[in-house]
């Protein structure tokens, strides 16, 4: 095991598989001398040359369409998303193409594109560069959505991606990137547990919280404060939006009868809503108390110094947990709120 | 300094580069005339018979949507010469990526008359192996289609080949942000690809002015990408356009542009009236430059074509044709479980659960009809 960065754990999973596979080719803007904005393609253009590691004009759609191109052609691009609010460009080519030529073709054309995205807030950076648009991904049918929230799964699942046949729109939370943890960079990337399973960070006995990306380890911290009062709650981090892995949500529920569910978009028509929705459909009847989401507000993601109240933190989590277990709560003390 | 001209640049019809006049006599051309030297009155005749072929299809396919059969049509008539003139040229192995208005060119690849109508009618997206044919399958996002060519031909590069990837779209999409984008991932990277725009005056209501206030063509070169002016109703220019442009990206010299000057006589598709947005005269005047009717005169003034070859190509169409119309007749829907294959690839545990639970819905009409025995 090696101590790396989520940042680190991510440039060496893109070096294993480059050097795994020579049709894996990578692609982006300033993703070569660079070595992209975040630097996980850093060291890739000297190890395998500027045919496959491409430097793109700045165009998103353009990135995007033409790794179609050059998937038609037997390639496997990786292609990299500079930030999360610069992917509605492309937003036609994913969703119309990526997402639906091997449906169109009926088998025939495969879309093994994996499409990082640099994602999420916490970072204090300027507008469009700390958006969460996954919902718009999962709502995609064609698509695979995962995100991750420590180097190892960074470094395992991005292999994982890659050597899927399907499109993978692969979100890393900027927040973490220069967060460390332990890394097996020798483990047979076929044996890790597949991208599409969820895990149970934490178990616990009183609470099902469920998170995904940065928000795991937000999650974790509102566990280990809960312990405190005596609260057992146990973590779930999702890793794969789509599909989302209800056997081991659905098997806590049902053992804890509670659900809270965290993330940082809002919660409109979210992931959050559509967790809850299944569980509610699969598990209605071991549900004690209604499940509570706490998320981004629905607003326009905010100027970096507001950022801080609509980032669900460890205490508007730990609130949703008094909810869910009839604790007295910011519901039952504000004055005038609607239950 | 570039400066716009006149509006009329980019509606004007003598500025095409041309081989044979509206009239059908053959008029030289120094840039064209030597790539089409090696064409005899057979080659041509063959010219003749491919849009003869396409225009029959095309005709079939109207009148099926017409009686109910196809949900929709998007016809052809009258841009036969662009189609059979650059696809004819092209090599096998090299990749076309069409809109949806080239459905001719699956014929011309060796796809069968099945090939044109089943996706019209609604039962699959589309119906032959991109692979086989090596064309893409009909794009009808505007201009999509153009980045995956640009894409595929990059990957020629990257594999030492020497194909070439062909793109296809109207005037209508040189609009689109894509087909720039298009053009900047081409020309910066070398990539073998030739743009063939279909200028066919019309993006469904909207007229090329509203596209374009200058010459098509005359964009390519700001992406530094040569192009050429071509009469798209000229089926030898535009073999000889294609041939210089499939020549110049498969010798390393990259991305080539065609803007193909034609008129599209029918409709946008089925569904509009284009008697509402253009006038009789203006296409009346196009008919005058039909592209079957100008070869057919060149080749019957040669002596290359007579009554008896024209009856023969017709019925060899009628044949074509009826093969298509059987395909619809005789189509038959697949069952109502297959609308869950092919999303992925591999097995997703969410589009599972779905379809086990849609399968057991459908079974339960089945017990219905025992119970009820």
């Amino acid at each position: 095991m090696t101590s790396l960065t989520m940042g680190a754990a991510l440039t060496a999973g893109l070096h294993r598989a480059m050097a795994a596979d020579e049709r894996v080719i990578v692609m982006g803007e300033d993703i070569g001398r660079l070595g992209g904005v975040f630097r996980i393609t850093d060291g890739l253009l000297d190890e395998f040359g500027p045919t496959r590691v491409i430097d793109t004009p700045l165009a998103e759609s353009g990135i995007v369409g033409t790794a179609v191109g050059l998937a038609m052609r037997g390639f496997r691009p990786v292609v990299e998303i500079q930030f999360d609010g610069f992917v509605y460009p492309a937003f036609d080519q994913i969703v119309c193409q990526v997402a639906k030529l091997h449906y169109r073709t009926r088998g025939r054309v495969h879309m093994p594109l994996t499409i990082r995205i640099p994602w999420a807030g916490g970072v204090g950076a300027v507008e469009h560069h700390s958006e969460s648009p996954e919902a718009y991904f999962v709502h995609t049918a064609g698509l695979r959505v995962v995100a991750v929230s420590n180097p190892q799964d960074a470094y395992t699942m991005l292999q994982q991606a890659i050597a899927s046949d399907d499109p993978v729109v692969f979100f890393e939370p900027k927040r973490l990137y220069h967060t460390k943890g332990e890394v097996d960079l020798d483990g047979d990337v076929a044996d890790a547990a597949p991208m599409g399973l969820a895990r149970v960070e934490r178990e616990g006995s009183d609470v099902t919280l469920i998170a995904y990306g940065a928000q795991v380890a937000t999650a974790l911290d509102a566990a280990l404060a809960a312990e405190d009062d005596g609260i057992s709650i146990e973590v779930i981090d999702l890793r794969s939006l789509s599909p989302v892995d209800y056997r081991t949500v659905a098997a806590s529920v049902r053992k804890t009868g509670r659900v809270v569910v965290t993330h940082e978009a809002g919660g409109e028509a979210g992931v959050g809503a559509e967790v809850i929705a299944s569980i509610t459909e699969q598990c209605f009847h071991y549900l004690e108390a209604p499940p509570q989401r706490v998320t981004g507000h629905d607003i326009p993601y905010p100027p970096a110094k507001l950022e801080k109240h609509h980032l669900p933190d460890l205490d508007r989590i730990l609130d949703a947990v008094d909810r869910v277990l009839d604790r007295p709560n910011s519901l039952t003390s504000a004055a005038g709120v609607e239950r | 300094m570039y400066t716009l001209t006149t509006d009329e640049a980019m509606t004007a019809l003598d500025d095409t580069a041309r081989l044979l006049t509206p009239d059908g006599c053959r008029i030289a051309d120094a840039r064209l005339d030597p790539w089409v030297e090696d064409l005899d009155g057979a080659a041509l005749r063959s010219l003749y018979r491919d849009m003869a072929i396409a225009r029959r299809m095309d005709a079939e396919g109207v009148a099926l949507q017409r009686q109910g059969h196809l949900g929709l049509w998007a016809p052809a008539q009258g841009q036969e010469a662009i189609a059979v003139g650059t696809a004819r040229a092209c090599r096998a192995d090299d990749f076309l990526f069409p809109s949806y208005r080239e459905l001719s060119i699956a014929i011309l690849r060796g796809g069968v008359p099945a090939d044109l109508v089943l996706a019209w009618r609604g039962e699959v997206h589309s119906t032959y192996d991109p692979f086989e044919l090596r064309l893409a399958s009909p794009q009808i996002i505007i201009g999509a289609q153009t980045l995956h060519a640009v894409g595929y031909a990059m990957g020629i590069q990257r594999d030492g080949g020497d194909q070439v990837a062909v793109t296809y779209f109207g005037d209508g999409a040189s609009s689109q942000g894509d087909v720039n984008e298009a053009m900047v991932f081409a020309s910066s990277f070398t990539a073998p690809v030739v743009f063939v725009c279909s200028n066919n005056q019309w993006a469904i209501s909207e007229p090329v002015a509203v596209q374009s206030r200058f010459p098509i063509a005359g964009r390519a070169p700001g992406f530094g990408i040569p192009s050429m002016r071509v009469d798209g109703n000229d089926v030898l220019a535009c073999t000889a356009a294609m041939r210089w442009a499939l020549e110049h990206a498969r010798r390393g010299g990259g991305p080539v542009f065609l803007e193909a000057v034609t008129y599209r006589m029918g409709p946008h598709t089925t569904s509009d009236d284009p008697t509402r947005y253009r006038d009789r005269e203006e296409l009346e005047a196009w008919r005058a430059r039909d592209p079957l009717t100008r070869l057919e005169a060149f080749l019957r003034a040669a002596g290359d074509l007579d009554d008896e070859t024209i009856a023969a190509i017709g019925r060899e169409a009628d044949g074509l044709a009826a093969q298509m119309r059987e395909a619809v007749l005789t189509a038959r829907t697949r069952p109502a479980i297959e609308v869950f294959d092919d999303v992925y690839c591999e097995p997703h545990t969410g589009l599972e659960h779905q379809r086990a639970r849609f399968a057991a819905y459908l079974d339960s009409f089945a017990a219905d009809a025992g119970s009820a025995r």
